[in-house]
């Protein structure tokens, strides 16, 4: 197998890569060193082919029908041998629900520590900067060992550019009869949505608690995330009112955002949701009541009644043509 | 027959009260500490399955100094049958509190170890995952809804992803993370809290567990975040969509 300093770990949703987990190959080339990339799961012959062009030294596929579901267990073993095999020093990742479940299991099969959040690479990559309580403070942390995990965030980390090197695909070998199978995949409830993606979008629109229900909340959020071809996101208070489904989430221990434009619909601004949307070029919000804490951050801010000033803003924005 | 999982342990960490930090800019460093939010979930969700008779003991476990002990009183009040603490005043990182954790599990035999998803003073959302590793057990990450099925040799887990909801099932014994809507946490009653001051807990040392373990992290510093300022007041819809088009330039 072809030697490589740091093997990145990439994410899909069994059609094609996520492009956030593509900014870890930015982070990579900032560590210095060669990088492999490491692609899990069944039939993905095809998006292998689109990982071939980001100047990675090779392309590790480990492509079996055991593999069709992200089981930790399995995944973990997988990717920790991969990492010996290949020389590795330094396993990387980008902060979502898949490399959090992952990424951990794994540091410990490798006898590694593990660093989340990573927003900054320091110090001839010894040195690194992460967010703690809430991104309140911004700790600066260096590992005492050879071996490394990190999961970065990667609104912190530019997208790769190109390469018109073609990297070499390395299938893996999978022996089917030594993976665990303590955990059994079940079902999966996901959205089918025209909307883009919360963490890649360049717009978007947040709801709070104030929203009331659902049809209110997707008629005041959905209609202005739309007029301005956006996505949704939502506090806790609206996830855990059932107003939104979980992974609108955005926040500490939700999605973090770096959009253009985020907007603030009756939204408090507790430390919590700041995390996740400190990084938003521009913030608007709009709230009731002229000392809500989001009003101190805010690019702009209007003092209103959601339900009456967002259908307002909808219908000016359809007008701005 | 039914066997009851015999035995849960429920992994908690103090921590300050993110409740006390709430507002933009505040440090957090002058507030009470309180259980981890999600490990009070963690308690919490022990507690119910104990109240269905599926299981017959709850042991709580933190890794801590005494300042920590309020805490733990905290919950032995919420009703986990019996409280560790591990002392320890280093500043542990979570690889080093799973080896840690690794210890105490395999004295104790747990069937079911319950932990919150993070602890909200590090963020690392790790030791769960670290955890289920080292001891090569099934692992069911933020998870929102238990069911113990199959003669409680296995849990059916719904998991909150990035892109919805996930169902899977782990065989027992397992590693189960909590997050935030797994369940509510009870209120602790000032009665509850007296009586679990007179509780023992149970202090032990890492020697006397046979663990070593040295943190391989190394904190240098800390820093606030630059932070945002307040900006412009608009007085109108209308003016801010003219604030949007030429100043912001994001329409
Ligand atoms: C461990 C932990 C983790 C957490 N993680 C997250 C997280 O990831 N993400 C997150 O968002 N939160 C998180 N929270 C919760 C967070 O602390 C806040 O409770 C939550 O963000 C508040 O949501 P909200 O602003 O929608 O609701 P509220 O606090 O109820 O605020 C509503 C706001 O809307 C305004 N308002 C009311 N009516 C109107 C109206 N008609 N028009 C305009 N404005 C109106 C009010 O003035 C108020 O400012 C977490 C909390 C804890 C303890
Ligand atoms: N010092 C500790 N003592 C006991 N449990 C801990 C400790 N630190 C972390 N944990 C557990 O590990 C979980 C995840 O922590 P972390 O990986 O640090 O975010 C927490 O929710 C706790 O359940």
């Amino acid at each position: 197998m072809t030697k490589t300093n740091t093997l990145i770990l990439i994410e899909h949703d069994r059609q094609q890569v996520k492009r956030p987990s593509l900014h870890a190959v930015t982070a990579a080339q900032q560590l210095g060193g060669d990088y492999s990339l490491l692609l899990l799961g069944s039939a993905v012959g095809e998006m292998a082919k689109s990982l071939l062009g980001y100047g990675a030294a090779s392309l590790l596929v480990a492509d079996h029908a055991e593999l069709a579901e992200p089981l930790a267990d399995r995944y973990a073993l997988v990717i920790a041998d991969a990492f010996q095999k290949c020389g590795a020093t330094t396993l990387l990742g980008t902060s979502s629900t898949f490399s959090k479940d992952i990424l951990p299991r794994a540091a410990a099969l490798l006898d590694a520590p593990m660093l989340t959040d990573v927003m900054t690479i320091e110090g001839n990559g010894n040195s690194f900067t992460r967010p703690i309580n809430a991104g309140s403070m911004i700790a600066t942390v260096q590992l005492g060992s050879e071996r490394r995990v990190l999961s970065i965030r990667a609104s912190a980390f530019a997208a790769p550019t190109g390469n018109t090197a073609v990297s070499p695909i390395e299938q893996l070998a999978v022996d089917a009869a030594l993976l665990p199978n303590g955990m059994q995949f079940v079902s999966r409830e996901e959205r089918i949505s025209d909307r883009p993606d919360l963490t890649e979008a360049r717009v978007v629109v947040g709801g709070g608690r104030p929203l009331k229900d659902k049809e209110t909340f997707d008629r005041l959020v959905g209609g202005l995330a739309d007029a301005l071809g956006g996505a949704i996101g939502a506090t806790r208070a609206a996830v855990d009112t059932g107003l939104a489904p979980n992974d609108y989430q955005i926040g500490q221990t939700g999605k973090v955002i770096a959009p253009d434009l985020y907007i603030a619909l009756g939204i408090s601004g507790a430390i919590q949701h700041l995390a996740g949307i400190k990084d938003s070029r521009v913030i608007i919000a709009i709230n009731k009541d002229p000392d809500a804490p989001i009003f101190q951050m805010a690019t702009y801010a209007l003092v209103g009644d959601v339900h009456q000033v967002v259908p307002e803003l909808i219908e000016a924005l359809r007008d701005r043509e | 027959m039914t066997q009851p999982v015999e035995k849960i342990l429920v992994a908690f960490k103090s921590v300050p009260d993110p409740y006390e930090a709430a507002a933009p800019g505040d440090s957090g460093s002058t507030a009470k500490s309180v259980i981890n939010p999600f490990d009070e979930i963690a308690i919490e969700e022990a507690l119910r399955i104990r109240e269905r008779g599926e299981t017959s003991e709850i042991v709580g476990v933190t890794i801590g100094p005494s300042s920590i002990d309020e805490q733990v009183r905290a919950a032995m009040a919420m009703g986990v049958d019996r409280a560790i603490r591990i002392d320890d005043a280093r500043l542990l990182d979570p690889y080093a509190v799973a080896r840690i954790l690794r210890g105490v599990i395999e004295k104790e035999a747990p069937q079911l170890v319950l932990m919150g998803k993070q602890a909200v003073d590090d963020d690392s959302n790790q030791v769960g995952q670290m955890l289920a590793g080292l001891l090569g057990w099934p692992q069911a990450t933020f998870v929102s809804k238990i069911e113990l099925l199959d003669n409680r040799t296995r849990a059916r887990c719904t998991r909150e992803t990035d892109a919805g909801l996930e169902v899977i099932d782990v065989n027992l014994p397992a590693i189960i993370t909590a997050d935030l809507r797994l369940n509510e946490p009870r209120y602790v009653s000032l009665p509850g809290l007296i009586k679990a001051r007179k509780k023992p807990i149970d202090v032990q040392t890492c020697q006397q567990l046979g663990v070593i373990v040295e943190p391989l992290t190394r904190l240098s510093s800390t820093a606030r975040p630059a932070r945002r300022s307040a900006g412009t007041r608009v007085e109108s819809v209308a003016e801010l969509v003219i604030k949007l088009k030429e100043e912001a330039k994001v329409l």
